[in-house]
């Protein structure tokens, strides 16, 4: 088949729109980052509403005025990108796609009136379901007729479809329920720490997506590989998702530095957390009412796990060097080596200038990306078991990570 | 004659109306104020002033005395009984994007009155944890919303998120027997506070809590307290 064909141009279009998506996705990981960062997520106290205006209609005066900025971009930038996926699926799924949309569309809809119907509480997340049904239903009428992408790109695609839907409520309800007390904690926080744990998520696989659906990834099942050590890749990638857990955690309880001071923590290799030593600490800190405990754990927890992580990627990047030329796992080795060294840099920066907005959100920015490399480097080492598995004929499933030293 | 039962009247009502004065000291190393350096570089909230504004963490005024220092009986009050909320209503006022005043008291019942001062919006957060919190937006110069607080709560604090380095605090007592210390530290406990002895305890949102026995005798009394830098 010719560059030039039909088919193909169709392939290489719908590959620069999951790549714009997966683009727009990381500039609203970075936005939200630093919404995060600023304390600014509670600035417009209403949802799917700002300030009681359609969000499509706030008067530019109060967008431009100090937190909302962020806020209030964040929200429309997501809306944006909200429909970008849903179109991006439509597109993916192919023209059979239309009668589901339909279905969804319809359904979305119709428990948005209910919901308006039954409770004026359930307001913000029946609009949310009015808006996001129309375009579902808007996409559906999309009529253009084109054939579905790989199998494996269209699951990828409705997973994406399914997400963003999540993350949006999410996002809403962690306005919403932002003073509800739950197990201890607010409604904000534990609503935050998913809406951001699963933007990370989101993003990955946005770019699984666009990576399925490029012409990088045919050439992953023709290269040969040593898969010895393979394990790194696997474990260094769990270690950055921890990572990223830590990082959130300590993120959504707008605290501020728990341990302001580096490689030591308060002069102390493990500070004492004794409630008077934990007053001492607070009573130091321009901005900061109290300091707990775990507060200060987690922050030596992922600074520990950042060590650990960067172990893992260093090995993962002598594994690496053992693949032949071109091979995507050697690639991915490389760019991952050069990910976390930056984002190692940018950790000590965020302590270094007491978490700096601009800085924090890189360090978030970079995470998102440092993740979705390992888990492309997962995924394309699984390719290559699975290959392995059928040239040598091994039962699917039976693949461990240490065939390939049997050889 | 009339002056004469005037003030006769008056020295009589002092008689009834107990009242505890004293003054908070800060001792050790006070960190220095530092700039709020956000307002400046706000195109809204710079051009509302003319001079820096610093951080009010530590007030300190003549002889060491400590402001925004919320006093208060911490026990000797009679067991049961029940007082009713002032008709007064406190102000804190958002102006010039910070919280004025920074600390602010009242009784459970008593309406606050939030105001926003400014010529463009700020939202007050309430990350109360034992009333119920609430964030509310302010989009219009002169707006004020009342609000009360019904259980007893020390420092609930305010925050804008706008304008994420205004905060405020409130602390809201079951009784009338509160103050909070000028830019000298000095306070005055006043009402009808009952001859008898006390646990007065001073608050600080940044050095703490200190407690002090007094004893009220024919409606005064007096009491110094000292918090410490942390």
């Amino acid at each position: 088949m010719s560059p030039s064909t039909p088919q193909n141009l169709h392939s290489v279009w719908l590959f620069r729109f999951a790549a714009l998506v997966a683009l727009a996705t990381l500039g609203l990981v970075c936005i939200g980052g630093l919404v995060t960062s600023k304390g600014v997520g509670m600035s417009v106290p209403d949802w799917p509403t700002s300030f009681g205006y359609s969000m499509f209609a706030l008067p530019i005066s109060m967008w431009m005025t100090g937190g909302v900025f962020h806020e209030h971009t964040h929200r429309v930038w997501a809306s944006g990108v909200g429909l970008l996926v849903v179109f991006l699926a439509r597109w993916t799924a192919g023209s059979g796609s239309r009668k589901i949309l339909a279905r969804v569309g319809f359904a979305e809809v119709l428990v948005g009136v209910i919901l308006m119907r039954v409770n004026p509480l359930w307001k913000g997340e029946a609009h949310f379901l009015l808006g996001i049904g129309g375009v579902v239903l808007a996409a559906a009428a999309a009529g253009w007729k084109n054939a579905p992408a790989s199998r494996l790109a269209v699951r990828l695609a409705w997973a994406a479809f399914w997400l963003v839907q999540i993350q949006g409520s999410l996002g809403g309800l962690r306005v919403v329920l932002d003073s509800w007390a739950i197990g201890g904690t607010t409604g904000g926080t534990v609503f935050g720490m998913i809406h951001g744990c699963l933007g990370q998520v989101f993003f990955v696989l946005v770019t699984c997506l666009a990576l399925s659906l490029s012409g990088w990834y045919p050439r992953w099942t023709r290269s040969a590989s040593d898969l010895r050590g393979s394990h790194w890749v696997l474990l260094g990638t769990a270690l950055v998702f921890g990572q990223l857990i830590f990082g959130l955690w300590m993120r959504h309880q707008h605290a501020g530095l728990a341990v302001p001071d580096l490689p030591l923590a308060y002069g102390q290799l493990w500070p004492k957390t004794d409630a008077e030593s934990l007053a001492r600490y607070a009573g130091r800190r321009e901005g900061v009412d109290s300091i707990t405990a775990l507060q200060i754990h987690m922050h030596l927890f992922h600074r520990i796990n950042a060590v650990l992580a960067f172990l893992a990627i260093c090995l993962t990047f002598r594994f690496s060097r053992k693949q032949p030329q071109g091979h995507p796992v050697r690639t991915l080795g490389a760019a991952w080596l050069c990910l976390v060294a930056v984002q190692f840099a940018l950790g000590l920066f965020t302590v270094l200038t007491d978490r700096a907005a601009d800085i924090a959100t890189a360090h978030v920015a970079v995470g998102s990306l440092t993740l979705a490399v390992g888990c492309w480097s997962c995924w394309s080492v699984r390719v290559h078991q699975h290959q392995f598995a059928e040239e040598n004929q091994v039962l699917p499933g039976s693949v461990l990570l240490e065939m390939p030293a049997a050889r | 004659m009339k002056v004469v039962s005037m003030v006769a009247a008056v020295a009589a009502s002092s008689a009834l109306a107990g009242e505890i004065t004293g003054k908070i000291k800060i001792t050790g190393e006070v960190p220095p104020a530092r700039e709020i350096t956000p307002i400046k570089g706000d195109k809204l909230c710079g051009p509302l002033h003319t001079k820096p504004v610093m951080t009010r963490t530590y007030v300190v005024g003549a002889d060491h005395g400590l402001a925004n220092v919320a006093v208060y009986i911490k026990a000797g009050l009679p067991a049961g009984k029940t007082y009713t909320a002032p008709a007064s209503k406190p102000l804190i006022d958002q102006v010039g994007c910070v919280y004025e005043p920074v600390v602010s008291v009242a009784m459970v019942g008593q309406t606050v009155d939030i105001k926003n001062s400014d010529p463009f919006m700020h939202n007050v957060n309430c990350q109360a944890k034992v009333n119920k919190g609430f964030n509310i937006a302010q989009t219009t110069q002169g707006a004020v919303n009342p609000r009360v607080f019904d259980k007893a709560e020390l420092a609930i604090k305010l925050i804008c998120n706008v304008h994420p380095w205004m905060s405020g605090y409130v602390h809201v007592f079951d009784h009338p027997f509160f103050a909070v210390s000028d830019k000298d530290g000095n306070f005055v406990i006043n009402g009808d506070l009952p001859d008898g002895k006390y646990t007065v305890e001073a608050n600080h949102i940044k050095s703490g809590l200190v407690t002090g026995e007094v004893e009220v005798k024919g409606g005064k009394a007096t009491l110094n307290l000292e918090l410490a830098v942390k």
